[in-house]
């Protein structure tokens, strides 16, 4: 068998893009008609199809797609999505974080005082469950993009956003308090597909452990 | 102008072409379960919540609580099999087994609305007691495949798995208690990832870690059931039972854990490639009655009827997963 076996791939668009592409590149899936077109999101013929990394579940729940790849932190957020996880493809690494202004620690001070705190993300369920899990009082206040600007505008006393390099979070003035999780791509299938097309799958998933292997 | 009522989110009204369509569907089900001598029951939607708790402790989280006039906690049954328990403890405490009843009935569970998934659902089942395994599973795997071939469902195919075989091999290769439970959360959530983490931290050696992390990503034919040894037996007992159309729609599934805590043996899930989540499942619960006082072994099934309905559009539009 050879390139997605005839199955049907959600590739997230954004950040693990590049790396997804050049992982079906050394599989010997065609990735030049995605690359070339940044408006297109559907590739038939090479069994692609483009969208945001935090749609993937969505598609493969619902069998729209039959795998997808995303990243650890959107199956998180989205835990209850019926899909299979099947596998670390561990390029995208990153990890989940708390961080609040560098000095005191406004978020201990507001806990401390108010009795709760108020934390910015984009990832309103991980940080509930972060920090109930943890005994503390949170009011999690959900924002869709530039985290950092809540802390420094006063929306809230901290953030629960993902970091990488930790560069935007520096020149934000905002230091790591606390670490959630850490994130890589995973494979992801649907679980009607996963039964019904077995074989396809279980040969692809081969080819992909012996590509991250070897990269 | 129209005025708009709405009705609560996930659930919906059913109008008379639809209902004509789902009637044809239950009717067929219907008459395979009258053939093989099942008999229909009817019980309220309504239960006490203690009931249901006896039968799965899990089951004291359904969707829909509300109390009576003397402040008893009621619940909204969440699936037929725990009331059947009860009835056959209490209106058949001493009928001779095997009993044999079917329904077609709504159940309540809180679910994210998005197709093919409701508040209140209609399912058709049977529940076979008093007859052990294997043949108790064979003749449940049986009705099930008649029943989905007298709905005009063609493209079916049905996941069998065995609830105690992964257990039995947490045994085999000595797991101890302790690290269970976080074994089969993953599991059980479908993240061979987290599964693979949490074996790799026992340190079992390399035979053992392949075993507990490649036995339940099994699927297929009945050649995947070596790779378990002697935690299949069950499985080729059944297999063995099977009449071969039944076979040969069986694909085995060694990793196939349902959320359902009173599974003892057997599970099966059916899917259809029209549509992307199973269309139903049920199992083993060898020891689900007794805990209401008649202690038989029992299998059953249930088959969500709006699900069956999209699938057999899907089918006949040609549609693919």
């Amino acid at each position: 068998m050879s390139g997605l076996n005839g199955l049907t791939l959600a590739v997230p668009r954004g950040a693990l893009m590049r790396q997804t592409l050049d992982l079906l590149d050394r599989l010997g899936v065609s990735t030049d008609a995605v690359r070339s077109n940044e408006r297109r999101l559907l590739f038939g013929d090479a069994g692609i199809v483009t969208m945001r990394p935090s749609d993937v579940p969505t598609y493969v729940e619902a069998g729209a797609a039959d795998i997808g790849i995303t990243g650890k932190d959107v199956l998180a957020e989205q835990f209850e999505r019926a899909v299979y996880e099947l596998l670390d493809l561990r390029f995208g690494p990153c990890v989940m974080v708390v961080a609040s202004t560098a000095g005191d620690d406004r978020l201990d001070e507001a806990l401390r005082r108010l009795g709760v705190m108020r934390v910015a993300t984009k990832y309103p369920r991980v940080a509930a469950r972060h920090f109930e899990r943890t005994g503390r009082q949170a009011e999690i206040v959900e924002v869709k993009g530039s985290v950092e600007l809540a802390p420094l505008t006063g929306l809230a006393e901290g953030i629960v956003d993902l970091t990488a390099t930790g560069t935007t979070l520096r020149e934000n003035g905002l230091v790591v308090r606390e670490e959630i999780l850490a994130s890589t791509a995973r494979l992801i299938a649907n679980p009607v597909a996963h039964k019904l097309k077995a074989a396809a799958l279980d040969d692809l998933v081969g080819r992909m452990r012996e590509a991250i292997a070897r990269a | 102008m129209t005025t708009i009522h709405p009705t609560p989110s996930g659930t919906r009204d059913v109008l008379p072409d639809e209902m004509r369509e789902v009637h044809a569907i239950a009717e067929a089900m219907r008459g395979v379960f009258a053939a093989r001598g099942y008999g229909e029951i009817h019980t309220p939607a309504l239960e006490y919540e203690q009931v249901l708790i006896r039968g799965d402790p899990a089951a004291a989280d359904p969707a829909y609580k509300l109390f009576d006039e003397q402040g008893n906690v009621l619940v909204l049954r969440s699936d037929m099999t725990i009331p059947i328990a009860r009835v056959v403890s209490t209106r058949y405490a001493t009928a001779q087994p095997p009993l044999r009843f079917c329904y077609v009935a709504h159940a309540y569970r809180s679910v994210r609305p998005q197709r093919g998934q409701d508040r209140e659902m209609l399912q058709a089942g049977i529940e076979l007691v008093g007859e052990p395994a294997p043949g108790g599973t064979a003749e449940a795997l049986a009705v099930l495949c008649e029943a989905l071939d007298a709905i005009g469902l063609a493209g079916y195919r049905v996941g069998l798995g065995d609830a105690s075989l992964y257990p039995a091999l947490l045994d085999a290769h000595g797991v101890p208690a302790a690290a269970r439970a976080a074994i089969l959360h993953e599991l059980v959530t479908r993240d061979f990832v987290g599964l693979e983490r949490e074996i790799e931290r026992l340190r079992l050696g390399a035979e053992a870690t392949d075993a507990l992390v490649g036995v339940p990503q099994r699927r297929g034919g009945a050649e995947v059931l070596d790779a378990a040894g002697a935690a299949a037996a069950g499985l080729r007992a059944v297999l063995a039972a099977l009449p071969a159309a039944v076979a040969g729609r069986v694909i085995f599934d060694l990793g196939l854990a349902r959320s359902l805590a009173y599974y003892t043996g057997a599970v099966f899930e059916v899917y259809d490639a029209a549509l992307g989540a199973p269309l139903g499942g049920g199992g083993r619960y060898d020891d689900l009655l007794g805990r209401f006082g008649r202690g038989l072994p029992a299998a059953g099934w249930a088959l969500n009827v709006e699900r069956l309905h999209i699938a057999l559009v899907g089918e006949r539009r040609g549609e693919k997963l």
